[in-house]
């Protein structure tokens, strides 16, 4: 598993975790080329099922990105329910099996590109433990 | 007098309930005889596969499906019967989604083998003895031998639209008479709706036909899940506002909401609504929207999901097959079934 490179779904609020990517980038910080970030105007924007469909499209991991609680949420409680949802959507991924590396919801908010940095570091390094998630059996 | 459209109903993984449902539809039974011939039926009626094999190609006008393809046998019987149907419908949650049975696919083949035939506390086989391929029974008083050949079970259940192309789709556990009436008019009239059109429900969710519908308040929030089994609901009030995890906003209306109408809270039978692609995860999205705390009272947010023991079960009760991730992840081949056993 040496030249495994785990691939990684970010789900990122508009109005925080994307400005956080952006000013990582603009503040010349580097971190693994392993995400692939898709910009939502909400973490309460982000169904379950999108999370669901990217584990059976060959994600090996999800991250699901949005404002501090309790008051950072542009939208007053998108993150609210984000969080009720996706606490409910890790025991489901336990049952099928997939390991609870492998999701994570975070709060980074539009100043904390050093977290941003942080956090994709450390999903990288487990993912390379762990290895790459196999969803299909042959039949499928 | 123009010959009859030929029926064929065949069943796979599944209760009998769907042909329950047919016997249900009562006087309209004899109406049914009347206008269609049926050709093919096992639970029924003494017609084995060398008869269908007889049949031209396209001579069948609706096959009816239920239950999901979980053996070889079903495989090859439902490969069959598309090639000698015009038209294929997918009946009852089984065979549209998986069902109940495809909430096996969260284990694999051995599990399930060594659960059933080992380890429930009703079974007894004390000499461990597990299914194979091929059985041989030797009776030494009258020196006799006998073989019993058994089909394979495939790893994983898979709907009828994961093994053949699927027309139609009737939705339920079972359907009742009354859709299953429904889409026979619709099926036999000269008005076919587009392929993949699921016959006889409604387009919209439960809740739109609900009778309760009425009582749901402005802003649904509750404290806590409440089980069935625990708590009798209150009649005549929304069973979601109660706090009993209700699944008729995301499942497609179209049964009179019988189980609303018996104080139980819908389960999900009609399956997955226009646009939804995974019943499971629309389902978190609707649950966690109406938990009412805010993530600061984490202990509070995780008691209430620990209340219900089994979430996968209740959030993909019928459609485990037809979700996104279809079964566990890294589910491995079975090697507990062996070539031969003798007994």
């Amino acid at each position: 598993m040496a030249d495994f490179e785990p691939k990684i779904i970010v789900f990122a609020c508009n109005w925080c975790t994307y400005a956080a990517i952006d000013l990582a980038g603009t503040s010349r910080l580097s971190y693994p080329p392993n995400v692939r970030v898709i910009r939502v105007m909400c973490s309460g924007r982000v169904d379950p099922q999108f999370v669901l469909e990217a584990f059976a499209d060959g994600a090996d991991g999800v991250i699901v990105a949005g404002c501090h609680p309790p008051a950072d949420c542009h939208y007053i409680e998108g993150n609210y329910k984000a969080y009720r949802r996706f606490e409910l959507l890790k025991r489901i991924l336990e049952s099928f099996g997939i390991e609870k590396e492998r999701f994570r919801l975070e709060w980074i908010s539009a100043a904390e590109a050093s977290k941003w940095v942080q956090v994709v570091n450390e999903m990288v390094s487990d993912l390379r433990r762990i290895g790459a998630l196999k969803p299909k059996l042959e039949v499928d | 007098m123009a010959e009859k459209p030929k029926i064929a109903w065949y069943w796979c993984a599944s209760c009998g309930g769907c042909e329950e449902s047919l016997v249900d539809l009562a006087e309209r039974l004899l109406t049914l005889f009347e206008t269609v011939e049926i050709v093919f039926c096992p639970v029924a009626m003494d017609f084995k596969k060398e008869d269908v094999e007889k049949l031209p190609d396209n001579s069948i006008a609706v096959t009816f499906i239920n239950g999901g393809i979980r053996l070889k046998e079903h495989e090859e019987m439902v490969k069959l019967l598309r090639r000698k149907s015009k038209i294929v419908v997918a009946y009852g949650a089984c065979s549209a989604w998986g069902g109940i049975p495809g909430l096996a696919n969260l284990y694999t083949l051995d599990e399930i083998l060594e659960r059933k035939y080992l380890e429930v506390p009703t079974i007894d086989n004390p000499k461990e003895f597990l299914p194979a391929k091929k059985t041989v029974v030797s009776i030494p008083e009258v020196n006799m031998k006998f073989e019993l050949e058994l089909t394979e079970p495939l790893p994983v259940l898979r709907p009828l639209d994961k093994v053949v192309d699927v027309d139609y789709y009737i939705p339920g556990c079972p359907p009742t008479p009354d859709v299953f009436w429904n889409a026979l008019q619709t099926l036999l009239g000269n008005n076919l709706p587009p392929r993949g059109a699921v016959l006889g429900a409604l387009w919209k969710s439960l809740c739109d036909e609900c009778p309760l519908n009425e009582t749901k308040p402005e802003k649904l929030l509750v404290k806590e899940f409440r089980r069935v089994d625990r708590t009798t609901p209150e009649p005549n009030k929304c069973l979601l506002a109660q706090g009993f995890i209700c699944m008729g906003p995301v499942t497609r209306g179209g049964c009179k909401a019988l189980c609303i109408k018996s104080n139980m809270p819908c389960t999900g039978c009609f399956g997955i609504l226009e646009g939804v692609v995974d019943y499971g995860g629309k389902a978190i999205s609707y649950i966690g929207s109406i938990l009412d705390y805010s993530p600061m009272q984490e202990e509070e947010i995780r008691k209430a999901y620990d209340k219900i023991p089994d979430w996968v079960g209740v959030i993909y009760r019928y459609t485990l097959p037809a979700s996104k991730l279809r079964h566990k992840v890294g589910l491995e081949f079975p090697k507990l079934i062996k070539e031969m056993v003798e007994l």
